[in-house]
C-alpha cells in the first residue's frame, strides 16, 4: 500500500442527531486543512464550498458469492474523479444518510482496488443524540448498527439531558461497542483532529483500552495484569468479554491470548467471517503470530477481512493476540473457544 | 525509441487527443493543453477538474465537476454546450453530425448541433455512455445491463441484461456486438442479432480501458499483466477462444490504443511505460520509459504514426512509432 492513500472519514447518524452540525463545523473552521465532503444532499448543508460533492447512496452488490459484498458505486466514482483533482486532499469525509446501514461504504475501501490504491478507511464516526439515542436504538435496528458500526461517537446535545441519563446512554453504547471512543459533546463542539484523520482505526488504543474501565456489565471478567514480569505465561493469561445485552441486539465479544499458530488461525477465522460474516459488523485486531517477529493488524467489514504486518514487537512489549467482534447475535463461547484452540 | 515531445504539466492526464495535427491533453487541473511547436500552450475550459475527454469532429469535447460540458478547438477557442450546475459531468460520448451526449448522475443527455438537449433517465447512475458507429443510438451502461435509446427517434428503448455493475461501453465498429466493463473485473458482452451473451472474465483487476482494433477485428482491453485481446472475427466472437495476450510484463496496464489502420497496439502500463507491439508477431518497440506514474492517457493520430500519452502525475508527450 502507498503511503499517499488518503484518509477517509465515515460520518453516520441517526436523523437529527447532529451530523449536519458536525459537517459544517468542518467546513468552515479554520483548520488549515482541505478535505472534499460527499453529502447526499447539498440542501442540509449552509455552505457554498466547491468541496462538497452531491452523491446518491447507491449499493452495488458484488456477483462473487458473496451475499453481503455490497459496496458504494456513486463513491468509487467520486473518489476516482477527486484524485485527478490536482493538489490532492487532506481527506475525504463521507456522510451517509441516518437511516443507511454503514457496512457499504467502510466495504467500498475493502473491496475496490482502485479505492484501495488511493484511499483508506480511516475512521467510522457516530453522532448519537443524547436526548433520543435509547430511544432510536430500542426501535432501529439502524441505529444499533451505526453504534456497533462506530470507531469514535460524538455523543451529541449532551446538554439535553440530565447526568443519569447520560449515564444510562453511555452504559447502554458500551453494551453494545465496548470500544468505541466516545466524546461527550454540545453541538458537535469537539477539537476536529480528534474526529478526523485518526490514523489506523485508533487501532492500538482502542484494542488496548481496558473493557472493565468501560463497562460495568460485564460479567466475565479477568483483571488486566499491568505489571508484567517478563516470564512467559501468556497462554494461561486469557482475558475475554462478551457483552451480551439483548439476544436480538447487537453486541460485542473481546478476546486476548497469547501466540497463535498462523496455521490454525487463518483457516478459523476465514471460516467464522465465512459463517457468520453477515451478522458481524466489525472485526478488528492485533496478533502475535509464532515465528514472525512482527505485529500482525487484521480488520474486517462482514465477510471481508484484509491483514497486514504493522511492525515490529518490540524489545519487553508483551506479545498477545487481542481480537473484537462487534456483531448480532454472536455467540461469544463459541469464539471463545475457536480462538483459544488457535494457540501456538 | 523516438521520443519527439516530452513534457511535465504537474496535473493528472485524462485524456489525450490529436486535434488536427497537434496533440492535445485534458488535465485534472480543468485545462487543456495543447502541444504547438515546441510550446504547450493552456486553455483554462473547467472551473474544476476535467472528468472526462475525447474526440469530436476534431474538437475535445470534455466533462468536468463543474457540471459544464465544453468543446475546445485546435485553435484553443471554447464552446460550452451544456451546464448541469453542481453536477458532476463524469460520461461523455460523440456521435454523428455534432451530436454528443453525456451524463450526470441518473440522466444521460443527447445533445443536437442545434442546441437542442433530450434527457435520458435511469433507475440508476449511468456507468457509460457509447454511440453506434451508425444512426443516432446511444449505449447507457448502468446497474444490471446497458439501455439502447434511439435518440432521434421515440421508438421503444431495448435492454440488454446481465446482472452487475456496467461502468464503461462500447460499441463494436460493426454495430453487431456491445460489449460493457464490468466492477467485477471482467467484461460482458452482448450479440444483437440474437441477444447472446458473451462472458470475458479472468481479469485480475478492472478493465477499464477499451479499444476496438482495425476492422474490429480485436476488442483490445487493460487490466491484466498484458494487453487481452479479444477475438470477434470468429463466428461466435470470443467465445470458446483464448484471447490474445501482448506486452506481457510484472505490471498492470493501465491503457491500451489501437492503431487505426495497423494490427497493432500501444500499450501503457502502471509504471509509466508505453511500449507498442504487433499482434502477428508479438514484437515490442519501446516508447516511453517508466516513470512518472501510471498511464492515464494515450491515442494515435489519423496517421498511425504518432502516440500521445500522459501519465497520472502529469507527465505527458508525443512520441513516433
Amino acid at each position: 500500500m502507498p503511503e499517499t492513500q488518503i484518509p477517509v472519514t465515515v460520518l453516520t447518524g441517526y436523523l437529527g442527531a447532529g451530523k449536519t452540525t458536525l459537517l459544517n463545523r468542518i467546513l468552515t473552521e479554520n483548520h488549515g486543512k482541505k478535505y472534499a465532503v460527499i453529502v447526499n444532499e447539498f440542501g442540509e448543508i449552509g455552505i457554498d464550498n466547491d468541496l462538497i460533492v452531491e452523491s446518491d447512496e447507491e449499493v452495488f452488490e458484488m456477483n462473487n458469492g458473496c451475499i453481503c459484498c455490497t459496496v458504494r458505486g456513486d463513491l468509487i466514482r467520486v473518489v476516482e474523479g477527486l484524485m485527478k483533482r490536482p493538489g490532492g486532499f487532506d481527506g475525504i469525509l463521507v456522510e451517509t444518510t441516518g437511516l443507511a446501514d454503514p457496512a457499504p461504504v467502510a466495504q467500498t475501501f475493502f473491496m475496490d482496488d482502485e479505492v484501495k490504491a488511493k484511499a483508506k478507511l480511516d475512521a467510522v464516526v457516530t453522532v448519537a443524540d443524547a436526548k433520543h439515542l435509547l430511544g432510536s436504538l430500542a426501535d432501529s435496528p439502524e441505529a444499533q448498527e451505526q453504534i456497533g458500526f462506530a470507531d469514535v461517537i460524538l455523543l451529541n446535545k449532551t446538554d439535553l439531558v440530565s447526568a443519569d441519563e447520560l449515564k444510562k446512554v453511555e452504559a447502554r453504547i458500551r453494551a453494545i461497542n465496548p470500544h468505541a471512543i466516545v466524546h461527550k459533546t454540545e453541538r458537535c463542539a469537539i477539537p476536529l483532529d480528534r474526529v478526523l484523520d485518526r490514523g489506523a482505526f485508533d487501532l492500538d488504543r482502542i484494542l488496548s483500552l481496558d473493557p472493565e474501565f468501560l463497562d460495568g456489565h460485564d460479567h466475565d471478567h479477568d483483571h488486566h495484569d499491568h505489571d508484567h514480569d517478563g516470564h512467559d505465561h501468556d497462554h494461561d493469561h486469557h482475558h475475554h468479554h462478551h457483552h451480551d445485552i439483548e439476544a436480538s441486539g447487537v453486541n460485542s465479544v473481546s478476546l486476548r491470548i497469547g501466540t497463535l499458530d498462523p496455521k490454525k488461525f487463518f483457516p478459523w477465522i476465514e471460516r467464522v467471517t465465512q459463517e457468520q460474516g453477515p451478522d458481524i459488523l466489525r472485526m478488528k485486531g492485533i496478533l502475535s503470530l509464532k515465528d514472525d517477529p512482527e505485529r500482525y493488524v487484521i480488520q474486517g467489514v462482514h465477510m471481508i477481512m484484509e491483514g497486514n504486518h504493522q511492525r515490529k514487537w518490540k524489545d519487553g512489549e508483551k506479545r498477545e493476540s487481542r481480537l473484537v467482534f462487534i456483531g448480532r447475535k454472536l455467540d461469544g463461547d463459541s469464539l471463545v473457544a475457536g480462538f483459544e484452540a488457535c494457540l501456538a | 525509441m523516438a521520443n519527439l515531445q516530452s513534457v511535465s504539466f504537474g496535473a493528472f492526464v485524462v485524456e489525450a487527443a490529436f486535434l488536427g495535427d497537434s496533440a492535445a491533453f485534458a488535465l485534472g487541473d480543468g485545462t487543456v493543453r495543447r502541444l504547438v511547436g515546441e510550446e504547450a500552450e493552456t486553455t483554462p475550459v473547467h472551473a474544476g477538474a476535467i472528468l472526462t475527454a475525447t474526440v469530436a469532429d476534431g474538437k475535445l469535447l470534455t466533462g468536468g465537476d463543474d457540471g459544464r460540458v465544453a468543446l475546445t478547438d485546435a485553435a484553443g477557442k471554447v464552446e460550452t454546450l451544456a451546464e448541469r450546475p453542481r453536477k458532476w459531468i463524469d460520461q461523455i460520448a460523440a456521435g454523428p453530425a455534432g451530436v454528443v451526449a453525456f451524463s450526470a448522475g441518473k440522466q444521460a443527455v443527447v445533445r443536437f448541433a442545434d442546441g437542442r438537449e433530450r434527457a435520458f433517465d435511469h433507475a440508476r447512475s449511468v456507468g457509460g455512455l457509447a454511440f453506434a458507429p451508425k444512426g443516432l443510438r446511444l449505449a447507457v451502461a448502468r446497474y444490471d445491463g446497458v439501455t439502447l435509446w434511439w435518440a432521434g427517434t421515440d421508438v421503444e428503448a431495448a435492454s440488454l441484461t446481465w446482472k452487475g455493475a456496467h461502468t464503461a461501453v462500447t460499441f463494436s465498429p460493426d454495430g453487431r456486438n456491445v460489449v460493457t466493463a464490468m466492477q467485477e473485473n471482467a467484461l460482458h458482452g452482448w450479440r444483437l442479432g440474437d441477444g447472446k451473451d458473451m462472458r470475458m472474465t479472468g481479469y485480475p483487476s478492472k478493465p477499464r480501458s477499451l479499444s476496438w482494433s482495425a476492422r474490429g477485428r480485436f476488442l483490445a482491453t487493460s487490466g491484466a499483466n498484458a494487453a487481452i485481446l479479444w477475438p470477434f472475427h470468429f463466428k461466435d466472437g470470443p467465445m470458446g477462444k483464448q484471447p490474445l495476450e501482448l506486452g506481457v510484463r510484472e505490471v498492470l496496464v493501465t491503457r491500451v490504443a489501437c492503431h487505426p489502420a495497423e494490427e497493432m497496439l500501444a500499450i501503457g502500463y502502471q509504471d509509466g511505460m508505453v511500449l507498442v507491439v504487433r499482434f502477428a508477431d508479438g514484437k515490442e518497440a519501446l516508447l516511453r520509459r517508466p516513470g512518472d506514474g501510471p498511464v492515464s492517457a494515450l491515442t494515435w493520430d489519423a496517421s498511425g504514426r504518432r502516440v500521445a500519452f500522459g501519465t497520472e502525475q502529469g507527465a505527458a508527450g508525443v512520441a513516433a512509432a
